[in-house]
């Protein structure tokens, strides 16, 4: 199962300076496992110590935060898009 | 010159060069802008302030620019009101509105952040400003983008009411609406500003924007004789200005201008939008999100990256916090207009909502001093209160239909009783 997975900033010294990877895996869980094989050293920047995802991280799956879905064991398709975007806060 | 020394991460603690950037490489936490205090201490002093302009740059020294500031000349140094009719009202001696309904030039207290956040997008030499808003943060981008001469796009989430696109395409903003709600505009925003390095007020220059928060708190301790208040209640969107504030009172006392810094932080948030609420009550520093119901739109945000340090700063300094339902906020926001003469957007309503019930709580008890923090205005969110107060009454132009009228009104007490 790949799926495309968009890269920030601070993620892309592990990815070459690219914005744009694919993974595999039938879940965000096992997406995040797949992109740590290829690209080493992205793991700890997103998951702590307890395997959750760190406070500051927000994870999409298809424009949906994870958070509303299943957390990390949300089901993952072919081809769907996964957006890793550190937290920001606005005023409106 | 400034005194500022760099960019810190506030969860792990590593540093970076002063710079367009707003995430820690290392842990994804947000950076801060760091201060050499001993030297502000050695060169600020009550004296050296109350001499300067009524504007937030009164405060230079504990702000991150470089150079004599040029944005949002009049912007900041609101009123702080005695609200004695209020205060009758409410049992409460010492209240007092910190009134950012009258901010230059739009409004809010969004003047305050983005005059920082604009100042340090013409320094890093960026041409272009932008920001995620449907309201007072897109109208105060605009306006003081287009005094400072930059390029200005707004992105908005599709369907949003005609006056706020008026609101910012009136400053030659450039609007860009999206398929998708606020937090996918916001989500689509932080991709953009990594792809085309544009300068995102809120997004890579957030370490300044927010800084230009701590004003708000800075005025009211000043303004209070240089001390802090009892309590201070303010609302809670993103999570921006309610830990900016309680920085600014301590930073006052860092520095020598407050002798101590004893107060109670509470925060207030619509009912319908109160992920921090929940986590608080729950004694969780976990705060899940939700997606925002309420009419208080300026704060209607369900993923509040900053929630965590509000509840840090309202949990420190022995604080509180609750919500407000719809009712409840409109109530407080006409309560407000009738005894104060002060027309508040829904945040406002939020807060003084929340103020009421904390009285009610006995957090806050009747002889203490309580800074209720109203940040927007009411004209900008007419339709929030439109159906629930009195319609006109219609009469011709002839005195004998008024003469009926105020027969039916019950003579002169109730004519002028009002709505009230």
């Amino acid at each position: 199962m790949a799926v495309r997975v968009r890269v920030p900033t601070p993620l892309r010294r592990f990815t070459a300076g690219v914005d744009e990877v694919t993974a595999e895996g039938d879940s965000i869980k096992a997406v995040l496992e797949d992109l740590e094989r290829r690209h080493p050293g992205m793991r700890e920047r997103l998951l702590d110590d307890n395997g959750e995802l760190r406070r500051f991280v927000n994870v999409y799956l298809n424009g949906d935060d994870i958070r509303f879905l299943n957390q990390l064991s949300s089901k993952v398709k072919d081809g769907d898009d996964i957006s890793i975007v550190p937290a920001i806060a606005g005023g409106r | 010159m400034s005194y500022v020394t760099n960019l810190k991460c506030r969860e792990c603690g590593q540093e970076y060069p002063i710079s367009p950037l707003h995430v820690c490489e290392t842990c994804f936490g947000p950076l801060e802008v760091g201060y050499d205090y001993a030297k502000i201490r050695a060169a600020i002093s009550r004296a050296t302030i109350e001499r300067r302009a009524h504007n937030l740059w009164r405060y230079r020294e504990l702000l991150p620019v470089e150079g004599e500031p040029e944005i949002g000349p009049f912007s900041g140094f609101t009123p702080l009101l005695r609200a004695e009719r209020l205060g009758a009202e409410l049992g409460i001696k010492k209240l007092y509105i910190k009134d950012d309904t009258v901010n230059h030039p739009t409004l809010s207290y969004k003047d305050r952040v983005v005059s920082v956040a604009i100042s340090k997008a013409r320094e890093f030499g960026f041409t272009t400003v932008s920001c995620a808003s449907t309201g007072n943060l897109a109208t105060a981008v605009a306006a003081h983008a287009a005094r400072a001469g930059l390029n200005c796009v707004i992105f908005m989430p599709e369907g949003v009411e005609t006056g706020k696109i008026v609101g910012s395409t009136i400053y030659g903003a450039r609007v860009i609406t999206i398929r998708g709600n606020y937090d996918d505009v916001n989500r689509l925003c932080s991709e953009i500003a990594d792809k085309y390095g544009w300068a995102f007020v809120n997004i890579n220059l957030r370490p300044y924007y927010t800084e230009g928060a701590k004003t708000f708190g800075f005025e009211v301790a000043e303004q209070l004789g240089w001390r802090t208040p009892d309590h201070i209640v303010l609302p809670t969107a993103g999570g921006t200005i309610l830990p900016k504030v309680a920085k600014g009172f301590k930073e006052l006392k860092e520095v020598g201008l407050l002798r101590d810094s004893e107060f109670k932080i509470h925060c207030a948030q619509a009912a319908g939008a109160a992920p921090v609420i929940h986590a608080l009550h729950k004694g969780t520093d976990l705060i899940t999100p939700v997606k925002p119901d309420t009419i208080a739109k300026s704060i209607a945000i369900g993923n509040p990256a900053d929630g965590f340090y509000v509840l840090r700063a309202v949990r420190e300094s022995g604080g509180w916090g609750d919500v407000a339902t719809d009712p409840e906020i409109i109530e407080a926001i006409k309560l407000l207009a009738c005894t104060e003469g002060i027309f508040a957007e829904p945040a406002g309503g939020t807060t003084l909502a929340v103020t009421m019930k904390l009285i009610a709580q006995k957090r806050i008890k009747p002889d203490e001093s309580v800074v209720v923090s109203i940040t927007g205005n009411g004209y900008k969110t007419v339709e929030a209160v439109a159906q629930s107060i009195e319609q006109p009454f219609v009469i011709e132009a002839r005195l004998r239909e008024f003469d009926a009228l105020y027969e039916r009104l019950g003579g002169t007490r109730r004519a002028l009783a009002g709505a009230a």
